[in-house]
């Protein structure tokens, strides 16, 4: 018996009775999202601070106040995001009207993560439904509170005709993955990523995946180390470092990082006191599974900083591992933890090559004082985003939109990025059906003599266009 | 065929395709190509297709031309930064979107337009500074070899590479790793090379097909419809991925609608279309068959001569065609119109709504209202309204489908869009620690509000300005120099202070 069957296709049906088009319905789904997050505030930050032990200034940052600002965005562009598009016309159809139609796929499956369960799985709803899409929602089974949240509470706040929660683990998510959908927004890790894929190739889904890799870092010598320090150890603890964005490993010089250590433990001294574990600003490993990975990678290396850790509570102290060789773990796979290695190199040769001969990044940064050296690392490598002098600051303008290229991902979104992801462009030319003398050049039976002409007229055009 | 495509991404390793100039010179050659060698090209086409001069350059190599020109005229602007518009956190930042190119790409052509469904692709990813393997259809033989012996004379032969080959070649070749594949062709293709390419999280443009529909109303011209149609039906005999493929009408249109097409047909192709040197051929006996078999048990209104020796299937019609028959089951892709009687719009949408989305959708109507509702109530990768094929001509638009018939666009800026990673980028400087201190532990219910304040303010420009002029009253009115920086900032944080309350109260 398949679970999922009578939920798509009620959810199809809605679609083909076109409840979804709308502006005003979906302005109403978007409003209501809107109130999802003021009515249940509390709810939301103790279920943050259940799953990932989230303060509530990070609950605040990073999970209510970037959804709600993206509903609001959402609810007062969506109009203007809704409108046909005119695009400039050629001399062939300079009395037509020709226009780009923005329509909602259909049925889109956004499959959530746990790292930031409430945004990583709004934000694209907020897209998914402003494009005036249904929508089945996959939350992540792992962050099991804020999952019982969305599961429960989400759906009275929106019509439940175009919208539905599904739950489970990785046996229902591929049951789900078998059937068909129109969309599919996908953030987690490249290994799951490629299953996606594959299953949406099975029906010509197309895809966002929003996937990770390994950030690098690179700090240049002329840097004020307390700056930096400041800088990368926030954004690296952020969450207990479990962001698909924190900068994952730092690449400096020996001189620099004999500066930053130092630099480092005050820092981390003054954000999270003496004893980190009873801060309530540091955040906990998801889950026991994610703590013994991590746990496993404080052998790589030495370590330089912390290197605590108590399974009691999934909690491992903010860390700074050196003397890492590339081969080791630590090296190999993302970190997503609160540790961060330095590897040495001398030089932003060096740097730009070590970047260069791993995957692309979803992320990448680099402090230096000088904007030769940040447009030299930006010309001379590539990665889904880039922020100089800075960690993840970039996500937060909904200006720019965010997305992985190559191994970190495909496809992007954030404001009206998330709009378009979620809409089909259609070309629309409406022709006059008048004028048919102009036709005439381009019926048969075509002699040498009209061939000649047309290569005349060709050499002759001033600008570029199709004289048929 | 891994030891190419390693080349090739050395090739692009090297850098030589990112900057603009080598861009700019690479489409010119290849213009220039396009110019010397256009005997060459046309006969290939020819040999493939029995395409006639006319066809061949007014259908392939005016488009490939004008796409160039397009390039070379907005490169320049395409490949600059473009800034964005910031929010009070990233006010003194620099803000912009960099695209660049995304490696090695595969472009995998198709037969039926060997030449342009190749090349101008071929010109977006050039245009993008990638390095590009092309792959043209084994199936029209000539352009693929006219193709693998030019190219290298005119491009860079390091960075841009022909392979050629069948299913075989094909197979091995969607195994390597690319940046992103664009491929067009059939659907059942194109789920092989989207399954090959999430091998290797690789991006891909489908540009696919499906079964076209054609929408008449009563209130219409039929004269002029039918001419339109023929032309866009017949062209390169039948084998276009957005030609009409069925015709949706009320039943009692279908006489004259069949009566109309025969004189055009005879107006474009003459009394023995055979003879017609604008009438082309099918391309190889097995598609032949194919279409053939389609025809098995219709009522043919008219045409439906074939003479298997040269692959020639006349311009036919069929009437009162039943849907579940196999001509209305798969993309015709030859000179076969079905014509399947609906009772009225409403049917019709329906109809064509519990298919498959097509590639392209057509409407004819003097009554916009109802063309507005086709439209509406539909779905396709593009439409045309009031004539056929013409959205694919204006390369503003970007061109590609939507479900079966495809995923991604292209043509003019799509194409370089396609072909680039937009890379947003965030330059802060080191300075102004002392503002990060709001945002760094130990917290407070303070902090969280103004990191609320920050995330969710909206300015108004006009009031932003107002207030920066008195900011500015503020500062001129100093009179101290040395109190100045202590002003400046007791000032911003007034300021900020200020509208922060107001915002609070006003979110309260």
């Amino acid at each position: 018996m398949d679970p999922f069957e009578d939920t798509l296709r009620r959810l199809r049906e809605t679609f083909h009775a076109g409840h979804t088009r709308p502006a005003e319905f979906r302005a109403a789904q978007l409003r209501g999202l809107g109130r999802f997050l003021q009515d249940n505030k509390q709810l939301l930050h103790d279920a943050l601070a259940q799953d990932l032990h989230k303060s509530a200034f990070e609950s605040e940052v990073s999970e209510i106040a970037i959804s709600q600002g993206e509903v609001t965005l959402a609810l007062r562009n969506l109009r203007a995001w809704m409108k046909d598009e005119h695009v400039p016309k050629n001399l062939a159809t300079q009395l037509d009207s020709a226009f780009i139609r923005k329509e909602p796929f259909g049925l889109v499956l956004i499959i959530a993560p746990w790292n930031y369960p409430l945004n990583l799985t709004l934000v694209p709803l907020v897209g998914a439904l402003a494009a005036g899409n249904c929508v089945v929602l996959k939350p992540s089974e792992i962050s099991r509170s804020i999952e019982k949240i969305l599961a429960e509470e989400l759906p009275r706040y929106l019509d439940q005709s175009c919208f539905a929660v599904v739950l489970g683990g990785p046996q229902e998510t591929g049951q789900l993955l078998e059937h068909r959908f129109d969309y599919i927004f996908f953030t987690g890790s490249p290994r799951v990523g490629k299953i996606v894929m594959t299953a949406a190739a099975k029906h010509l889904t197309p895809v966002t995946l929003e996937l990770g890799g390994k950030n690098p870092c690179y700090v240049d010598d002329d840097c004020d180390p307390q700056i930096v320090a400041n800088r990368v150890a926030w954004f690296r603890y952020f969450n207990a470092g479990q962001t698909c964005v924190a900068p994952d490993y730092l690449l400096c010089s020996p001189e620099m990082q004999e500066r930053l250590l130092p630099a480092l433990q005050s820092t981390i001294t003054r954000f999270y006191g003496d004893d980190p574990q009873s801060s309530p600003n540091l955040g906990r490993i998801i889950n026991q599974k994610h703590f013994q990975r991590l746990r496993a990678l404080l052998g790589c290396g030495r370590v330089a900083i912390g290197g605590q850790s108590d399974e009691s509570d999934r909690y491992i102290a903010p860390t700074v591992l050196v003397d890492v060789q590339e081969t080791e773990p630590v090296m190999q796979e993302e970190i997503f933890g609160p540790i961060l290695p330095i590897m040495n190199v001398r030089g932003l040769d060096e740097a730009i090559e070590f970047i260069n001969r791993r995957e692309k990044p979803l992320a990448l940064y680099a402090f230096s004082n000088s904007s030769q050296v940040v447009k030299r690392i930006l010309a001379q490598t590539s990665s889904g985003g880039f922020c100089g002098n800075d960690g993840f600051m970039h996500m937060t303008l909904a200006s720019l939109p965010f997305g992985g290229v190559g191994a970190s991902g495909i496809g992007q979104y954030h404001g009206k990025f998330s709009f378009d992801t979620f809409s089909h462009h259609r070309a629309c030319l409406l022709r006059s059906p008048g004028m048919e003398k102009l036709n005439a050049i381009r019926y048969p039976p075509h002699s040498p003599r009209r061939l000649r002409m047309l290569l005349v007229a060709m050499e002759a055009r001033g600008c570029s266009c199709t004289l048929l | 065929m891994e030891r190419e495509v390693q080349r090739v991404r050395q090739a692009f390793l090297s850098g030589r395709s990112r900057p603009l100039r080598f861009r700019l010179q690479q489409l010119e050659a290849l213009r220039r190509m396009v110019q010397e060698r256009e005997k060459d090209i046309l006969a290939a086409i020819r040999s493939d297709l029995c395409k006639s001069e006319f066809n061949a350059y007014s259908q392939e190599v005016i488009t490939v031309l004008g796409e160039i020109d397009f390039m070379l005229e907005n490169l320049p602007e395409w490949v600059a930064a473009k800034p964005v518009k910031k929010n009070l956190l990233t006010m003194l930042d620099e803000a912009y979107l960099q695209p660049q190119p995304l490696g090695v790409v595969l472009i995998i052509g198709a037969w039926n337009y060997p030449f342009v469904l190749t090349i101008q692709p071929l010109i977006g990813a050039i245009a993008a500074g990638n390095a590009v393997i092309i792959k043209p259809s084994e199936l029209s033989e000539n352009t693929a070899t006219i193709l693998a012996k030019l190219l290298p004379q005119y491009l860079d032969q390091d960075l841009y590479i022909v392979i050629n080959g069948g299913v075989e070649e094909t197979t091995e070749l969607l195994k390597q790793r690319f940046d992103h594949i664009l491929y067009t062709g059939n659907t059942a293709v194109g789920k092989i090379v989207m399954e090959a390419a999430a091998k290797h999280l690789t991006p891909v443009t489908l540009e696919l097909g499906g079964k076209s529909p054609c929408y008449i109303d009563k209130d219409c011209d039929l004269d002029i419809v039918c001419r339109r149609i023929t032309w866009g039906k017949y062209m390169n005999c039948g084998q276009t991925c957005i030609a009409p493929d069925y015709i949706l009408c009320e039943a009692s249109l279908q006489n004259q609608i069949v009566q109309k097409i025969k004189e055009t047909v005879k107006e474009f192709y003459g009394e023995n279309v055979k003879e017609s040197p604008d009438y082309e051929r099918i391309i190889n006996l097995r598609h032949f068959k194919r279409i053939l078999s389609l025809l098995e048990g219709q009522k043919i209104a008219f045409g439906g001569e074939t003479d298997e020796a040269t692959r020639y299937i006349a311009p036919t019609v069929l009437t009162d065609v039943d849907p579940k028959t196999k001509v209305m089951q798969e993309e015709i892709f030859g000179p076969v119109l079905p014509i399947v009687p609906v009772k009225n719009v409403d049917e019709a949408i329906n109809f064509i709504n519990e298919r498959e989305k097509p590639l392209a959708l057509y409407v004819f109507s003097h009554n916009n209202k109802l063309i507005k509702r086709m439209i509406d109530e539909t779905s396709s990768g593009g439409v045309t309204g009031n004539d056929v094929i013409m959205h694919f001509m204006l390369n503003s638009f970007p061109f590609g489908g939507v479900g079966s018939s495809g995923m991604g666009a292209y043509h003019g800026k799509h194409s370089f869009d396609t072909f680039s990673h937009q890379r947003p980028c965030l330059l802060k400087s080191l300075k102004r620690e002392g503002a990060n201190k709001l945002r760094y532990p130990p917290n407070s219910q303070s902090k969280v509000d103004w990191g609320k304040f920050f995330l969710l303010k909206r300015f108004n420009k006009q009031k932003l300005g107002l207030l920066f002029l008195t900011f500015l009253g503020i500062v001129a009115a100093v009179l101290v120099k040395k109190y100045q920086a202590v002003l400046r900032r007791k000032a911003l944080l007034i300021f900020l202070v200020v509208h922060r309350l107001r915002w609070s109260t006003k979110q309260r």
